[in-house]
C-alpha cells in the first residue's frame, strides 16, 4: 500500500512555522522530517512518522507554491489562490527575506551577478547553510537590488513598498542594495572583526549624507550612488593637511579643548600631526606613528576614484581605527576626540569649506565611532 | 423582453506574460451571454490592463437569464496569427434575479483556463434589471430561492413545508463526442464545463417551476449532482424540498417560527391582546400578510386567506399534531392517519405536476422544534442497472457541421432519455416509501440520492429517515390553535421523537422495546439509527463521536449482465456487514443512537467498498447499551478460553474508557422506577433495505440477525478474529479533539469563532499480489485511520476543536486505487465551559433564538452589510511587523475579525455548515454551484498527482470565495464538494480532475459587532421586504 496522492487544503492555508523554518534553511523532505523527529514532535502529539512525512510534504508543497508570490510580496496581499491572514501574510514575506549573518558577510559588497552566484558552493562549504538558502538569499538580495537600483525616493521606502518588509529589515536590505551598488570591499581580513550591523550602520549614515538624495530628492538613483560633486568637493579639503598653519591651528585647537579630557591626550597629541612633532618623539610605543588627521583628510581627498570608494572602509580601519587601537584609546577619547576634531575646524578662519566638512565628517565621526570596537 | 443584463469589464490584473518578445499582454475581453457577444478594446503591452468599457447590454428573456451562465473570456491579441485564449470567467447570474438576494456582482474573478488555472483576475460589474413579466405561461421561474442548506435558514421562518421536489436533465457527454478526437483538451473541457453549466441552470428553473406550482417561493436542501455516465452519457438531476419561507424581519414574522413548548406559553397573554392586529401591522406587504401569516398571534383570528382558497393545493384538513402525550394507540393511529391522508390528498390532487406528490420526502436533517413527531429508522433503498449506450446515429452526423452550437440543443435528440433515469428513480423512491410504511411512518426525512458507476453498472442508492411529522408545517389549513398548543405542552421535551411509531403488537421487525427512560410513557427501542442531525432540543448524554464502518469485497471482474448480477448478490452481504460494524462500533462506544448516517457503496472493476459514517450519540430517553460478548466455538480449550477472557477483558476496558471519554455517565435508574427490566443487550435493526436488480425483484433483508443474539460475537474463524481486532484498531482522536459528522457535535456548545474548512485527498494503490478481501479491508482501514490521524496532526494547533460534518467519498478511479476524499471544518471551543449540562444548553438556545430575531428586528440588514466591505489600504505601511503587530496578530487569533484590514481581498469564510459560530447570519445572497475541470499535459512539472490537486482544488476554493465576495457576502455556508473525480495516466504525464462544489453565499455580523451596531443605531427601522415570488407573479 503506498500513497499515490495526498493532499490537504485548507481554506485558511495553514503554515507551519517551524516546517516553514526548515523549508527556508534548504532541508530536503527527508532532512526536515529527521530533524522534526528529533525535536521530539512525535512524543508531544502521538503522531506516527508517516503522518510526519504527509505533513511536511503538504506544507512544502504550499511553500513550493507560495514562492513565486514571495518573490513580488505585494502579490501575495493581492492574490486570491491563498487565503492567509495578513499577520501571517507578514511573517511569511519576514521570513523569507530573513538572511543569514555569516552568508552576508560573504557577500556584502560584492557585484551581485551570475559570477558570484557560482561562488555560492564555497560559502555554502564555508559557512554550513545548505546551498539551497544560499541560493535563496542570494536571489533576494539580487531581487531587491534589481527592483529599487533604479528608482527615485528614499531607498529605505521603496524597498518597504515594493517588498513589503519590516523597517529594520528595509533597513538592512537598503544596507546590502548600497554596498553592491558602490562594491565597498569588506572581506579583506582586517576588516573581518566587523559584523554586518556595523556596516549597515555605516551604509545608512553614507545613505543620508553622501549621496544625491541627500541634496535633492527628485533625482534617480537618488540613494544608490553617492554625490559625485561632492566626492570632486572632497578634494579641497586637503588644505588641511597642506597648509602648515591651518594644520597647527587645528590642532592646538584640539589640544587645548581635550587637555586634561583625554586618558591618551598626549598620543593624540602626537598623533595629530607627527611630522612636525616627530622629534619630540615621547612616544615610542608607536613604530610608525602616523597622523590621525592626514588619514582621515587624504581619505577624503582620495574618494573622487572609484577604486578609493570601494576601499573606504580598509582605509579607515588602516588610517584611524587601528593606530588609535594600539594606542588603546578609550572609545569615550575617540568620541570626544573626533568631536572636537570636527567642531574646531569652525574655528579656523582661514578654512573656507566649513559645510562640506561637515557633510564629510559628521558622517565619518558617527561611521568611526562604530567601527572602533575589537 | 424582460430583461436586461448589463456588464461592464473595469480592469484586469497579474495576466500571465503572453509575447516573449516583449515580456507583456495585448489583452482583450469577449463577453459572451447566449448568442450575443461584444468584445472590448484591446489594451496594449500591460499585465494590468485598465478596460474600463462601457456598459455591454443584452435584453434576454428570464428563462435565458435563468439557464445561461455569463460567459467571460480574456484573450491576447495578436496581429498575426489567431488571438490566444487566457482564460475565462462563468458567472452565474442567478442571484442577481430574486429581490432580496444580490443586486450587483462586482468584483475580482480569477480568469481560470482549464490547461493553466488560474492565470490574474479580471473586474468585472454585472446588474440585471427585470421587467415584470404577466405571462403565466412563462417557462422561467425567476424569484424561488435555492439553498443548500439543510434546515430552515437562518434568517427565515418555513411558513409552510410543501415538499419533494426533483428534477433530471440528460444531455450526451461532450467529452465523449466524435468530435473530441480532433479538438483540443482545452476547448472540450470547455464546452463539457459550459454544457454542465447551462443543465444546471435549466435544472433549477425546471425545479422553480415545480415549486411555483406548489405555490412556494422556496427550495430548501437542494441537492445536485452529476453522473458521468460516461459513453452513455451525462445525467444532472437534483433533489430539494420545496417551501414557502417568510423572511424574519417584520414584527409579524418576528415571532419565532418554531414554537418550543415553553416559549409557547410565555407567548398566551401575549396572544390575548385584544388588539391583534398589531402584531401583523408590520411593515410587509398586504398581500403576504394574507396569505401567509402564521404567527401565534394569528392562530386565534385566523380565516384561510382568499387568495390562497382556490388555488391551494392542500386540503384543510383541520387536526392537531401528531403526537398526543398519551399512551395507547388508537389516538395515535388515528393523527397518523390523517396525517398520511392529508400527505395523499395532497399527492392525489388533480394537476399536473401531481406525480411528485406521490413522496413525502424530505431533503431537510433539521427541523424546526415541533414538526419532527417520531422517528422509525433509516429506510434505504438501492438498485443495480446497466447504462445503455443513447447514440444516436443521427446526432452524430450533424455534429460533424455545426459542432459547439448543436452539442448543446439536447431537446431534440434524447428526449425520452430522462424519462429512463425518471423511471429508474422512481422505483427506488417507491421502495422507499413503502419501507417507511412499513415502519408507520408517512415521511421520509434526511433524505438524499446517490450514484456509484463503474463502466456500464450504475448502482442508484437513496435513503432517508422514515418519520411521523407535524402536519401545522406541511400545510396552510386552519389548525387548532388551542389544541395545538394544549398537545405541545404535554409533549415530552427531547424524548418525543425516539418514542417508537409503529404498532406495538404489530412490529415490522423483531425489535426490543421499553418505556422512555426520560418520560416513562412511551415505548422507545433500544438502538435508534437515523439519517438527520440531532433535534437541538434532545436530552443527551456526554458528548458525541464519529463512527465508521468500512468494508472491502472483492468482486470477479464481468461485463455487463453477469457484472450486474454479481453486484447485486454482494450487496447484501455488504449491506448486513456494515450495519453490523456499525452496531459493534456503538456499543464499544457506550452510545446507543447514530445521527446523520451516510452509507457509500462504491463499485469498483474488481472490487466493491462501502463506508458508512455516523455520529454516536447517548440518548437519555434510550436504554443503556450492553456490552459485547465474546463466545469461542470451543470452550474446552483451556488456551483458547483464556485467549477469549483475554479479549472480552479488552472490550471491556475499551468500553469503560470510551465511557469516560465521552463522559457518559447517565443518571442510575432503579428498576422499579422504570416498570420493566433493563433490557438485555440486543440487536435491533433500524434498517429496512432491499436491493433490486434491473429485475425489479425485491428482496427484503432482515438485519436482526434472526434469534440470535447479536452482541455474542462468536470467534470460529478467522475473519471473525479479524472483526474483533479491526474493533479495537480504531483509535479514538488525541485528547482535546472531537469529531462528528453531523451539525452540531453533541455535548459541546460553546464554540469559538476560530473556523477552518479542509479538504484532504488520498489515494492509494495496493500491490495487486495479496488482494485478499481481509488485506483489502485492512489497507482499507489504515487508509481512513491514517488520514484521520494526520487530519488531527495538521489542526493540531486548534485544540480543544471538533471536527464537525466530517463528509468522506470513496471512490475507485482503477482497478488498484482507492481514493478517499474528506472535507470538514474544524471549530475551536472554550474549554472551560466545555462542560455545561445540556439542560442550560437548551435554555440558552431559546434565549438565543428570541435575542436573535430581537437584533434582526431592531437592525436593517443594509446597515450590516455594508459594514463589511474591506477597507482599502495602502500596502507600504501596513505590514511592517513591529508597527502592525498588535492589530495582527488579534486578527490572527480571533481569525473572523472583519475583513482584514490590512488587506484589499476581504477574508471569505467556508464551513459545510450552516451557521458560522459566534456569528448572525443577516442575509442569504443566493446558491453557489460551480463546475471546474483541470488538465494538465506536463503532471511532473507541476509536482505530479499531488502538486496537481493541490493546485486545484485551491484554485476552486479561491473561485468560490471570489464569487461570494463578488455577491458582497463573506461566507459560504452549507459548503459542500460533491465530486472529486480525478484521473491521471503518469506515462503519459497526464491527469485531469472535475470538481463539482455548492454552497450558500451569506452575508454575516459577528455577534460582537452586532452590539456595536446596535449602540450606533439606536433608531434602526425595518425595512419593507418583499418576496421574490411576488415580484414576478
Amino acid at each position: 500500500m503506498t500513497n499515490e496522492l495526498d493532499i490537504f487544503v485548507g481554506n485558511t492555508t495553514l503554515i507551519d512555522e517551524d516546517v516553514y523554518r526548515l523549508w527556508l534553511d534548504g532541508y530536503s523532505v527527508s532532512d526536515a522530517v529527521a530533524r522534526r523527529v528529533r525535536s521530539g514532535i512525535l512524543e508531544q502529539t502521538g503522531a506516527t512518522a508517516a503522518v510526519l512525512q504527509s505533513d511536511t510534504m503538504d506544507h512544502y508543497r504550499t511553500f513550493h507554491m507560495l514562492e513565486r508570490l514571495l518573490h513580488a510580496p505585494p502579490k501575495l496581499l493581492h492574490q486570491l489562490i491563498f487565503q492567509i491572514p495578513p499577520s501571517r501574510q507578514a511573517l511569511l514575506i519576514e521570513r523569507y527575506y530573513a538572511f543569514d549573518e555569516a552568508f552576508v558577510r560573504e557577500v556584502l559588497g560584492k557585484k551581485l551577478s551570475k559570477g558570484t552566484k557560482k561562488d555560492l558552493d564555497d560559502i555554502s562549504t564555508k559557512t554550513g547553510i545548505t546551498l539551497k538558502s544560499c541560493r535563496r538569499q542570494f536571489d533576494n538580495f539580487k531581487r531587491v537590488f534589481k527592483v529599487v537600483e533604479e528608482m527615485r525616493g528614499s531607498l529605505v521606502d521603496n524597498i518597504q513598498q515594493h517588498f513589503l518588509l519590516s523597517d529594520r529589515l528595509s533597513r538592512d536590505y537598503a544596507a546590502i542594495v548600497f554596498f553592491a551598488n558602490n562594491r565597498f570591499e569588506t572581506g579583506k581580513k582586517k576588516l573581518q572583526y566587523l559584523s554586518f550591523g556595523d556596516f549597515a550602520f555605516c551604509a545608512e549614515l553614507m545613505i543620508q549624507n553622501w549621496t544625491l538624495g541627500a541634496v535633492d530628492s527628485q533625482v534617480d538613483d537618488m540613494d544608490v550612488d553617492l554625490d559625485k560633486e561632492f566626492l570632486q568637493d572632497l578634494k579641497e579639503l586637503k588644505v588641511l593637511v597642506a597648509d602648515k598653519d591651518l594644520l597647527d591651528l587645528h590642532k592646538s585647537l584640539v589640544c587645548t579643548a581635550l587637555r586634561g579630557k583625554l586618558s591618551v591626550f598626549s598620543e593624540m597629541e602626537a598623533n595629530f600631526k607627527p611630522p612636525a612633532s616627530g622629534a619630540e618623539d615621547r612616544t615610542p610605543r608607536i613604530p610608525a606613528p602616523q597622523n590621525l588627521s592626514r588619514g582621515l583628510v587624504n581619505v577624503a581627498a582620495k574618494l573622487i576614484h572609484n577604486k578609493d570608494v570601494r576601499d573606504l572602509f580598509v582605509d579607515l580601519i588602516e588610517k584611524f581605527v587601528e593606530p588609535c587601537r594600539s594606542d588603546h584609546w578609550p572609545l569615550n577619547d575617540v568620541r570626544l576626540f573626533l568631536n572636537q576634531y570636527s567642531a574646531s575646524v569652525h574655528s579656523l578662519d582661514g578654512f573656507r569649506h566649513q559645510t562640506l566638512w561637515d557633510r564629510y565628517m559628521g558622517t565619518l565621526r558617527g561611521c568611526l565611532l562604530r567601527l572602533y570596537h575589537d | 423582453m424582460p430583461g436586461k443584463l448589463k456588464v461592464k469589464i473595469v480592469a484586469g490584473r497579474h495576466l500571465p506574460v503572453m509575447d516573449r518578445a516583449s515580456d507583456l499582454t495585448d489583452a482583450f475581453v469577449e463577453v459572451k451571454f447566449g448568442n450575443t457577444t461584444f468584445k472590448t478594446d484591446v489594451y496594449l503591452k500591460s499585465l494590468n490592463p485598465q478596460w474600463n468599457s462601457e456598459w455591454f447590454k443584452f435584453e434576454v428573456d428570464d428563462e435565458d437569464l435563468q439557464d445561461e451562465p455569463l460567459q467571460i473570456t480574456v484573450l491576447d491579441h495578436d496581429t498575426y496569427s489567431a488571438n490566444d485564449a487566457i482564460g475565462k470567467v462563468y458567472i452565474d447570474i442567478d442571484p442577481l434575479l430574486y429581490s432580496e438576494a444580490a443586486t450587483v456582482i462586482s468584483g475580482w474573478f480569477p480568469i481560470y483556463d482549464t490547461i493553466h488555472g488560474i492565470r490574474g483576475e479580471i473586474n468585472v460589474i454585472v446588474k440585471v434589471d427585470l421587467f415584470n413579466d404577466l405571462n403565466r405561461f412563462r417557462q422561467s421561474s425567476c424569484g424561488v430561492k435555492f439553498f443548500c442548506t439543510t434546515s430552515i435558514p437562518k434568517c427565515y421562518r418555513a411558513v409552510i413545508i410543501h415538499g419533494f421536489v426533483e428534477e433530471l436533465v440528460v444531455n450526451e457527454d461532450p467529452e465523449y463526442q466524435w468530435i473530441d478526437r480532433i479538438r483540443t483538451p482545452r476547448a472540450s473541457n470547455e464546452a463539457r464545463q459550459r454544457l454542465i453549466s447551462l443543465m444546471s441552470g435549466e435544472l433549477q428553473r425546471k425545479i422553480g417551476l415545480k415549486v411555483l406550482e406548489m405555490r412556494g417561493n422556496a427550495v430548501v436542501g437542494y441537492l445536485q449532482c452529476f453522473d458521468l455516465e460516461g459513453e452513455s452519457g451525462l445525467v444532472v438531476r437534483a433533489i430539494g424540498t420545496a417551501c414557502t419561507l417568510d423572511k424574519l424581519s417584520s414584527p409579524a414574522a418576528f415571532l419565532p417560527a418554531c414554537n418550543s413548548p415553553s416559549k409557547e406559553m410565555k407567548e398566551i397573554p401575549f396572544n390575548e391582546d385584544p388588539n391583534p392586529n398589531t402584531h401583523s401591522s408590520g411593515p410587509s406587504t398586504p398581500l403576504k400578510n394574507q396569505t401567509y401569516s402564521f404567527s401565534p398571534s394569528k392562530s386565534y383570528s385566523r380565516q384561510s386567506s382568499s387568495s390562497d382558497t382556490d388555488l391551494s393545493l392542500t386540503p384543510k384538513t383541520g387536526m392537531g399534531s401528531g403526537s398526543a402525550g398519551k399512551e395507547g394507540g388508537p389516538f395515535k393511529a388515528l393523527l397518523r392517519q390523517q396525517t398520511q391522508s392529508a400527505l395523499e390528498q395532497r399527492g392525489g390532487s388533480p394537476h399536473r405536476f401531481c406525480k411528485r406528490r406521490e413522496f413525502p420526502f424530505f431533503t431537510l436533517t433539521a427541523f424546526p422544534p415541533g414538526f419532527l413527531v417520531h422517528v422509525g429508522g433509516v429506510v434505504s433503498a438501492r438498485s443495480v442497472k446497466l447504462l445503455d449506450r443513447i447514440h444516436n446515429p443521427a446526432f452524430v452526423g450533424i455534429m460533424g457541421n455545426t459542432r459547439s452550437y448543436k452539442l448543446l440543443d439536447w431537446n431534440s435528440f434524447n428526449a425520452d432519455e430522462p424519462e429512463t433515469r425518471d423511471a429508474w428513480w422512481a422505483e427506488i423512491r417507491q421502495e422507499i416509501k413503502s419501507h417507511a410504511k412499513a415502519l408507520g411512518c408517512h415521511a421520509v426525512v434526511g433524505y438524499s440520492e446517490s450514484t456509484s458507476i463503474c463502466e456500464e453498472v450504475c448502482i442508484l442508492s437513496a435513503s432517508g429517515t422514515a418519520a411521523v411529522l407535524n402536519p401545522r408545517f406541511l400545510q396552510d389549513g386552519t389548525v387548532e390553535g388551542c389544541l395545538e398548543q394544549r398537545l405541545e405542552e404535554n409533549l415530552p421535551v427531547g424524548c418525543g421523537f425516539c418514542h417508537i411509531p409503529y404498532d406495538e403488537l404489530n412490529m415490522p421487525f423483531p425489535a426490543h422495546l421499553t418505556y422512555c427512560y426520560n418520560c416513562r410513557k412511551q415505548k422507545v427501542p433500544d438502538v435508534l439509527f437515523t439519517t438527520i442531525d440531532l433535534p437541538t432540543d434532545a436530552a443527551v448524554v456526554g458528548k458525541g463521536c464519529l463512527i465508521q464502518a468500512r468494508l472491502c469485497r472483492l468482486k470477479k471482474k464481468a461485463q455487463a449482465e453477469a457484472n450486474a448480477t454479481a453486484i447485486s448478490n454482494l450487496l447484501p452481504f455488504m449491506e448486513y456487514e456494515v450495519h453490523t460494524q456499525l452496531m459493534n462500533k456503538l456499543k464499544l462506544k457506550g452510545m446507543n443512537a447514530l445521527f446523520g448516517l451516510r452509507i457509500q457503496i462504491t463499485v469498483g472493476e474488481n472490487m466493491l467498498m462501502g463506508l458508512a459514517s455516523a455520529t454516536g450519540v447517548y440518548l437519555a430517553a434510550l436504554p443503556t447499551p450492553g456490552g459485547i460478548q465474546i463466545a469461542g466455538k470451543t470452550p474446552n480449550d483451556g488456551s483458547y478460553e483464556q485467549h477469549i477472557s483475554h479479549m472480552q477483558k479488552k472490550i471491556n476496558d475499551t468500553i469503560a474508557k470510551n465511557k469516560e471519554l465521552y463522559e457518559i455517565n447517565p443518571p442510575e435508574i432503579s428498576e422499579e422506577v422504570i416498570g420493566s427490566p433493563i433490557p438485555e443487550p440486543r440487536q435491533r435493526s433500524r434498517l429496512l433495505r432491499s436491493q433490486s436488480e434491473s429485475s425489479d425483484e425485491v428482496i427484503e433483508l432482515d438485519l436482526s440477525h434472526g434469534k440470535k443474539d447479536a452482541f455474542v460475537l462468536e470467534i470460529d474463524d478467522t475473519d471473525a478474529m479479524e472483526d474483533v481486532h479491526s474493533l479495537l484498531t480504531d483509535v479514538p482522536p488525541p485528547s482535546g479533539f472531537y469529531s462528528c459528522n453531523t451539525e452540531i457535535m453533541p455535548g459541546i456548545n460553546n464554540w469559538t469563532s476560530e473556523i477552518q474548512m479542509f479538504t484532504s485527498v488520498r489515494v492509494i494503490r495496493l500491490s495487486s499480489l495479496n488482494l485478499t478481501n481481509q488485506a483489502l479491508n485492512k489497507n482499507f482501514n489504515d487508509l481512513c485511520e491514517n488520514l484521520l490521524k494526520s487530519l488531527y496532526f495538521k489542526l493540531r494547533s486548534m485544540i480543544p476543536c471538533c471536527l464537525c460534518h466530517v463528509n468522506f467519498t470513496v471512490s475507485l478511479p482503477e482497478d488498484e486505487l482507492i481514493q478517499v476524499t474528506v472535507t470538514a471544518v474544524a471549530i475551536t471551543f472554550d474549554k472551560n465551559q466545555a462542560l455545561q449540562t445540556i439542560k442550560t444548553h437548551v435554555e440558552k438556545s431559546l434565549q438565543r433564538a428570541s435575542t436573535d430575531n430581537e437584533e434582526l428586528l431592531q437592525f436593517p440588514l443594509e446597515l450590516c452589510s455594508d459594514s463589511l466591505p474591506p477597507h482599502p489600504f495602502p500596502p507600504a505601511k501596513a505590514v511592517t511587523v513591529e508597527k502592525a503587530s498588535p492589530v495582527a496578530e488579534g486578527n490572527f487569533r480571533n481569525r473572523s475579525a472583519p475583513p482584514c484590514a490590512n488587506s484589499t481581498v476581504g477574508v471569505v469564510k467556508m464551513t459545510p455548515l450552516s451557521f458560522i459560530p459566534g456569528a448572525k447570519i443577516t442575509k442569504y445572497l443566493g446558491i453557489i454551484n460551480m463546475f471546474f475541470i483541470r488538465e494538465t499535459t506536463s503532471l511532473r512539472e507541476e509536482g505530479g498527482v499531488s502538486g496537481f490537486l493541490h493546485a486545484f482544488i485551491a484554485e476552486v476554493f479561491a473561485m468560490v470565495r471570489a464569487h461570494v465576495a463578488a455577491l458582497g457576502g463573506n461566507a459560504v455556508v452549507s459548503y459542500i464538494m460533491k465530486q472529486c473525480v480525478f484521473m491521471e495516466n503518469p506515462n503519459k504525464n497526464q491527469a485531469q480532475c472535475l470538481i463539482n462544489v455548492s454552497g450558500d453565499a451569506v452575508v454575516f455580523v459577528r455577534e460582537s459587532d452586532l452590539e456595536v451596531i446596535s449602540t450606533q443605531q439606536p433608531t434602526a427601522n425595518c425595512q419593507p421586504l418583499c418576496t421574490g415570488g411576488e415580484v414576478t407573479t
